[in-house]
């Protein structure tokens, strides 16, 4: 666990002290008509969308809540929010 | 020996138990306690800094952050003052803050009363705190020591309520043995905090847990309240072998071996049940009390070994969770269950009113006929 006694917490936990448990709804990011704009990066209120090397963009589901503001905001319409089961 | 009004003597055992910060706010009955120590800051006889505030949630808000600074922490309130305290008391706990803060126990509003119940405390028993019960003053201030040394413990680190009822108390003077500076600080070591406040090694207290971590912090919690039985017996034991009174054991019993009708009570009350159980003893009836000392956590083990031999329990509560019944009552059903043994609940001195030695003679008439569960003493007309 990330946390110690008491729910205490070192600077720098939020790396691991995962924030993602409370998604519902996952997006799924498709790439087949991804232009690579980026504006999912930016809407993201969670910052936890990031360019890759190829210059596609993926999220981090280890902090993604699942609002779903990625996919709402993709012009190219290529981000599918999928029931996750857990 | 010193003959001493109760807050008097629950101020002088928290300055022996060298608090660096005390905050309180006063209110009736428990002003005579914090204007006591106020004065010994002042006076420079207790080496704290005494934070004044305008409310009792700042109050122990204050506490709060002093623990997390690696401070030891004092506080004491009552009622509507303890209510304030609410939210913070969950937050100590959660966050294994220890402290020891002093209860004058009294009813709560409404209607407005500052005379003596333990309401205030009993709302109070899910959040964590341990709670002692005291029956006289010098209990209530031997608890102190016992209550600062267990909760920090490491293997507990939770804070602490020693009640003590208001006014029947606080206001009263009995006989109390005040040890000294030395004996007490051979039993009650410095503070030494598991984790810190401190600017040059950053930490935060009382983090953020989502649903797949929230419920093993409460299991944590309820895990280190379990773990401080183990601790309250084995430092009372200590305490007993340097100050000759034994608060190891979470209950004590009076009368109890042959008896018959056994009555369950906490707190000053006591006091008048045993008087009662002379005077029917000497008409040949069979009756005994279990005083609960520590009702968090709560000894159903020690309970029912205690009780088990009873044709009949009737306990009295100064409380009332209302729409179900007394707290007590709940807590020695839940640890009587399945022996058959019939307990019977009754509400008693709410908001101060008196009971006397001829109700608790009453009481034990009703048990025998089987009446209870009911609120003893009420007005006629007005029930």
């Amino acid at each position: 666990m990330a946390l110690g006694v008491g729910c205490t917490a070192r600077p720098g936990k939020s790396r691991t002290n995962k924030t993602g448990a409370w998604r519902v709804f996952k997006p799924v990011f498709k790439h087949n008509k991804c232009t690579k704009c980026g504006i999912c990066s930016m809407v993201c209120p969670e910052g936890c969308i990031v360019e890759q090397d190829d210059e596609f963009y993926i999220p981090d589901y280890d902090y993604c809540k699942g609002c779903g503001l990625c996919a709402e905001e993709c012009p190219a319409e290529d981000i599918e929010m999928t029931k996750e089961e857990k | 020996m010193r003959f001493t009004e109760g807050s008097l003597a629950v101020a002088e055992a928290a300055r022996l138990c060298r608090p660096d910060v005390v905050s309180a706010y006063p209110i009736t009955p428990q002003t005579h306690i914090v204007e006591a120590l106020a004065e010994m800051v002042a006076d420079g006889t207790l080496d704290a800094e005494y934070i004044t505030v305008e409310s009792e949630f700042s109050a122990l808000s204050a506490c709060l952050g002093a623990v997390a600074a690696g401070s030891r922490a004092y506080s004491a309130t009552t009622s509507q003052g303890l209510f304030l305290m609410f939210e913070v008391c969950f937050n100590l706990a959660g966050m294994r803050l220890p402290m020891v803060m002093t209860v004058a126990n009294r009813a709560v509003s409404a209607p407005i009363s500052i005379w003596n119940d333990q309401q205030d405390s009993i709302s109070l028993r899910d959040s964590g705190w341990m709670q002692f019960y005291a029956e006289d003053n010098q209990e209530a201030a031997d608890l102190h020591y016992l209550g600062y040394r267990v909760a920090e413990d490491h293997r507990v680190l939770l804070p602490a309520m020693v009640c003590f009822d208001g006014f029947i108390l606080t206001h009263t003077y009995e006989p109390v043995d005040i040890p000294s500076q030395e004996e007490v600080d051979a039993y009650l070591p410095r503070f030494a905090p598991l984790a810190r406040l401190d600017a040059q090694d950053p930490i935060s207290f009382g983090m953020l847990a989502n649903p797949d971590y929230y419920m093993e912090f409460r299991y944590a919690n309820d895990q280190a309240i379990n773990k401080a039985k183990e601790k309250i017996r084995e430092y009372g034991k200590e305490f007993a072998a340097k100050f000759g009174r034994d608060y190891s054991a979470f209950v004590e019993g009076y009368a109890l071996e042959d008896a018959e009708t056994v009555l369950v009570a906490m707190g000053s009350l006591c006091g008048t049940v045993k008087e009662a159980i002379d005077e029917m003893r000497a008409a040949g009836k069979k009756v005994g009390l279990l005083k609960i000392r520590v009702y968090r956590p709560f000894p159903v083990e020690e309970v029912a070994a205690a009780l088990s031999g009873a044709r009949r329990v009737a306990v009295l509560d100064k409380n009332i969770s209302l729409g179900s019944k007394g707290a007590v009552a709940l807590e020695v059903k839940d640890a009587l269950y399945g022996l058959g043994i019939p307990v019977l609940d009754y509400i008693v001195g709410l908001g101060g009113r008196d009971v006397r030695k001829r109700d608790i003679a009453r009481i034990v008439e009703l048990t025998e006929k089987g009446e209870g569960d009911l609120f003893y003493g009420l007005r006629e007309g007005m029930g």
